[in-house]
């Protein structure tokens, strides 16, 4: 399960939805893995203006990765280019985006609502979000 | 003709296996009218829209989307999310996806995750919206076991008949008038749903009334539409499926 899934996703149960405290799920007792990907220019552009940066970082630091600065970086320090050929390099920090957002993924372990406290497993990659009935 | 993503890696005993109502879906998301309606709503400067798909099933759908995200939405930086209340057809799903984007590897795929409907998603985080429910009249079935049959029974390698059955049920059943699971999805739309560029795509049968369908989802409030974009089998005048668009112009 890849980081930047978390960036969508909250608590399952109704009443947690309107609380603050729902988002950003807490990772607990996790395994990560690397898997990689190719490096997507446009998307890392597009897709910094609806990141939730502050979740982010709490999820960065709760699960020991390199610390996030405190706002997001602006899009034009993700490449720098080359008057040469006109291409485009990837700087470090969108490198290291990259990695964080679409690399980085949850193999085994649980998230948490930090607002009711329910745990969420994750086993091979993929997230249980269903209920027991009591709380549908 | 854009191709139509391999499944053949997916179990059909208790994953539902792509039938006339995906490839509706599949036909009329990259119908002209639809790719020019989607490119219209999602620029390429905009922000990276989310497709999200409930019930992925196969992954057929989705992974159609993400192979042809450029056709679809004139641009190659689109998420694609999908739900599942089967495990194995989420594993199924994940597969077939990765498999359909693999060369060239464009567009983004986050995950499949299990679950009931959106239940997990935030407010007002989905761009795109696909669901072919289970739109067969027919009951419900049992979910008191549901934990159980979602597993592989422990110690065993394969699953029950029983559990199949139940793994399939869940797939077609959808209660009084086919409509059970529609309405309870209904009834989250609007919220996850992006307020402004959110657009959500419908599978229904003719059993399900749908013109009752549509006009219940127009009065949801003051912008919302609901309009058949594309549908299929037509007999004597109306269609047996169709696809609703939902969305606010």
């Amino acid at each position: 399960m890849k980081l930047l899934t978390l960036n969508f996703l909250t608590c399952a149960i109704k009443t947690c939805k309107s609380s603050p405290l729902s988002f950003p799920l807490h990772p607990r007792e996790v395994e990560l893995e690397i898997l990689e990907t190719d490096y997507n220019a446009v998307f890392l552009r597009n897709i910094l203006p609806r990141l939730e940066w502050e979740a982010l970082r709490v999820l960065a630091g709760e699960l020991g990765l390199p610390s996030l600065p405190e706002s997001s970086p602006d899009v034009s320090s993700l490449s720098t280019s080359s008057e040469e050929d006109d291409s485009e390099t990837p700087t470090q920090v969108a490198q290291d985006l990259h990695r964080l957002l679409l690399e980085t993924c949850i193999k085994e372990g649980k998230l948490v609502c930090g607002c009711c406290g329910h745990e969420y497993a994750v086993k091979e990659g993929v997230a249980n979000f269903l209920l027991p009935g009591h709380l549908v | 003709m854009l191709p139509t993503p391999s499944t053949s890696h997916v179990c059909f005993d208790r994953v539902y296996e792509p039938a006339e109502d995906s490839y509706l879906l599949l036909d009329t998301i990259s119908a002209p009218s639809e790719t020019a309606f989607l490119h219209d709503r999602f620029p390429k400067a905009s922000t990276t829209p989310l497709v999200l798909e409930v019930g992925v099933g196969s992954g057929v759908i989705l992974a159609f989307v993400a192979a042809n995200a450029n056709t679809i939405f004139g641009r190659d930086d689109v998420l694609t999310l999908g739900t599942d209340i089967n495990s194995f057809a989420c594993q199924a799903a994940s597969q077939t996806v990765q498999h359909a984007i693999a060369n060239p590897n464009h567009s983004i795929f986050l995950d499949v995750i299990n679950g009931d409907l959106a239940s997990s998603l935030r407010l007002d985080s989905v761009d795109v919206f696909i669901f072919n429910p289970p739109y067969v009249p027919a009951e419900l079935p049992n979910f008191s076991h549901h934990d159980d049959y979602n597993a592989l029974p422990p110690g065993k390698q394969s699953t029950t008949f029983e559990q199949d059955s139940y793994l399939l049920e869940l797939s077609y059943a959808g209660g009084e008038d086919g409509m059970a699971v529609t309405d309870r999805m209904l009834d989250q739309i609007p919220f996850i749903l992006h307020e402004s560029r959110g657009v959500a795509y419908l599978l229904l049968c003719a059993q399900n009334k749908p013109e009752e369908v549509k006009q219940r989802i127009r009065a949801w409030g003051p912008g919302w539409e609901a309009e058949t974009v594309g549908s299929s089998g037509k007999k004597a005048g109306w269609e047996k499926l169709q696809i609703v668009r939902i969305w606010k112009p």
